[in-house]
């Protein structure tokens, strides 16, 4: 009985049994057999249906594998000919550009709308149950409403200005924007509620000290505010630059990548080529140096808006 | 997009996870508000609400004209007269009940196995977090998080096929296994703020590590399991990109996966489309309507607990 009281109290690190656990924990070094049973089944699992599809594509992006047939070793050549390939080049452009622009409104828009959600406004449940709708809706679906919003109602509703007129989703300059709108429009309610937790954790009685030294609202927003609730900007600005680079859904339901090629991010284009296109080596080259390009660009953030962060 | 968008609740928590009062601190924000009510934000807000409403108004109009009401006006207008016609038309069309039922088992099945799993092993990875086996489980799931969709999209789509997993059972089976790296994320830092004492006291009569699980932890852990449940849920009920790839059966389909189909063929018939649109959203949203202040409350714990 002992020894497994021992053994639960060393398998603690939180908590009160901290000081307890790094005294008993060299007697304990073996967790019980069940605490294996309970997570060998997941990691296999895991392992099966995760890392194994990871490898494999891994394995076949030195290929040329079409998806069916025969396939032979052709070492880097993939990786070679996506750099010199114009459809790619491009996909990662508008990715990007798609990214960029949707995260820097996601996080206004939702910043705006958290702190006037955290003021005393009457109703305020009410809003915030309202602001959160669009995050229980399939964005496909809503998408659709969005399509027939822009190529029905705003060319008749907006008759006088042309780039409204002939409908925005068929113009190659501008139907990213629209996609942009759908995309925000969804990606605020879960930014809002994080936005919302981070405010919450101010104490109200660094406002009430602040006004009484005179400091203006927008003082108050960029001296307390805005550097208490860092962290949440971190987490919500990589966040939302990693799940926008990955757009799919409100392509599809837009665009579909069109006109042309114009609106083609780089996940729709490894569906397209890799199912349809006989790609299925390509495209899974293309994959990797996709997850290559968000895991630099999500670290890289983390790094740089942290040692912002460090700074108060 | 839902899949990173899950992500937040859990990394929000490592950053906050010392704070085991979260909770309190944010009733006390409600409650102690003694501040004077402000009608500029309140206006404003209700403005900017609109965006919000405003498609989903046209959602509902739409769905309830006739196609020559639609032609004639912005799809603004209200209806006149109502044509209920457009929904039967629309379940028979997208054999709804079908479409229906497949997302419903697809997403019953997943929060239950999502809630079953997860706890389980992210109780086992808290309790023995210092081990290096566990630990490098720990970190073996969560670097997952990392890894984009498209890279396994196409691998995964020749593996269910062979496994005879293209199918809802599939489709249960994978939504489990992609969120267990967030999963226990969100529950671990919570399972490690449980105080030691109550399983000691339960093992002092006797119980073994499981059925300490099932009848100390697990009960305790419902806060945690409300959050995990919900994401689960909205992803799983949502989702577009993982059936549309993974699912090959007609007779398999889920709910937005028969708009998009269903769109490709009748892109013009827009009245009975959206009268589909609008039976495929009413689900979840109905359930939110009424359980609106549990879901966001339950939502905001995993992302600050």
């Amino acid at each position: 009985m002992t020894t497994m009281t021992e053994a639960v109290r060393a398998s603690s690190t939180g908590g009160t049994a901290r000081k307890r656990a790094s005294r008993t924990r060299s007697d304990a070094s073996r967790a019980m057999p069940a605490f294996y049973w309970m997570v060998w089944p997941a990691v296999i699992a895991f392992a099966l249906f995760h890392t194994l599809p990871v490898v494999i594509g891994i394995f076949f992006s030195f290929t040329n594998y079409a998806g069916y047939g025969d396939w032979n070793f052709i070492g880097l050549s993939n990786y070679i000919n996506l750099f010199k390939d114009s459809r790619v080049l491009q996909a990662y452009g508008f990715s990007f550009l798609f990214a960029i622009v949707a995260t820097i409104l996601t996080n206004a828009i939702s910043l705006a709308i958290a702190l006037g959600l955290n003021a005393k406004i009457k109703a305020r449940n009410f809003w915030r149950g309202v602001y959160f709708v669009p995050y229980i809706l399939a964005i496909l679906v809503i998408g659709y409403v969005f399509q027939f919003f822009f190529s029905n109602s705003l060319p008749k509703i907006l008759a006088g200005i042309p780039l409204f007129a002939d409908n925005i989703l068929t113009n190659e300059t501008w139907a990213w924007t629209a996609i942009v709108a759908l995309a925000v429009w969804q990606a605020c309610a879960f930014a809002i509620i994080i936005y919302l937790s981070g405010l919450q954790t101010i104490p109200t009685e660094l406002y009430e000290a602040a006004s009484l030294d005179g400091a203006s609202p927008w003082r108050q927003f960029s001296s307390i505010t805005f550097p208490l609730i860092g962290a949440f900007f971190t987490i919500n600005v990589v966040l939302s630059l990693k799940g926008f680079l990955q757009v799919f859904d409100p392509i599809v339901a837009l665009t579909n990548g069109g006109p042309g090629t114009a609106t083609e991010s780089v996940t729709l284009l490894i569906f397209r080529g890799g199912f349809s296109g006989g790609e299925f080596a390509y495209q899974t080259a293309n994959a990797v140096i996709f997850f290559i390009v968000i895991t630099i660009v999500s670290l890289f953030q983390f790094r740089v808006l942290q040692r912002r962060e460090a700074d108060f | 997009m839902t899949t990173a968008t899950n992500i937040a609740p859990q990394a929000e928590q490592e950053l906050d996870a010392v704070t085991a009062n979260g909770r309190r601190r944010r009733q006390g924000a409600v409650d102690d508000d003694t501040r004077k009510t402000n009608w500029w934000a309140t206006a404003l807000i209700a403005v900017c609400s609109l965006t919000v409403l405003i498609p989903l108004y046209l959602a509902v109009v739409v769905a309830l004209k006739t196609p020559e009401q639609l032609t004639q006006g912005t799809g603004f207008e209200l209806p006149n007269p109502i044509r209920w016609e457009n929904f039967p038309e629309a379940w028979e069309r997208t054999n709804f009940p079908q479409a229906l039922m497949n997302t419903s088992i697809i997403t019953v099945g997943s929060v239950v196995f999502t809630l079953l799993t997860s706890s389980v092993v992210a109780y086992a990875l808290a309790r023995n977090i210092h081990r290096p086996f566990f630990k490098g489980v720990f970190f073996y799931l969560l670097a997952a998080l990392f890894i984009p969709f498209p890279i396994i999209m196409l691998p995964l789509v020749k593996q269910t096929a062979i496994l005879g997993l293209d199918n809802q059972a599939g489709m249960i089976i994978l939504y489990t296994i992609y969120g267990l790296s967030l999963n226990i994320f969100i529950y671990t830092a919570y399972i490690r703020s449980i105080p030691i004492e109550l399983e000691e006291a339960a093992r002092m009569d006797g119980a073994s590590t499981w059925r300490v699980f099932w009848s100390v932890i697990f009960p305790l852990l419902m806060p945690m399991n409300a959050t995990v449940g919900i994401l689960t849920c909205v992803w799983a009920w949502n989702d577009f990109i993982m059936p549309l790839v993974v699912l090959t059966e007609p007779s398999a389909r889920t709910l937005p996966l028969a708009q998009y189909v269903f769109q490709g063929q009748f892109n013009t018939d827009y009245t009975v489309a959206f009268a589909s649109y609008l039976m495929a959203m009413a689900p979840l949203l109905i359930v939110y309507i009424f359980s609106q202040r549990w879901v966001i409350s339950g939502v905001t714990r995993g992302s600050i607990k």
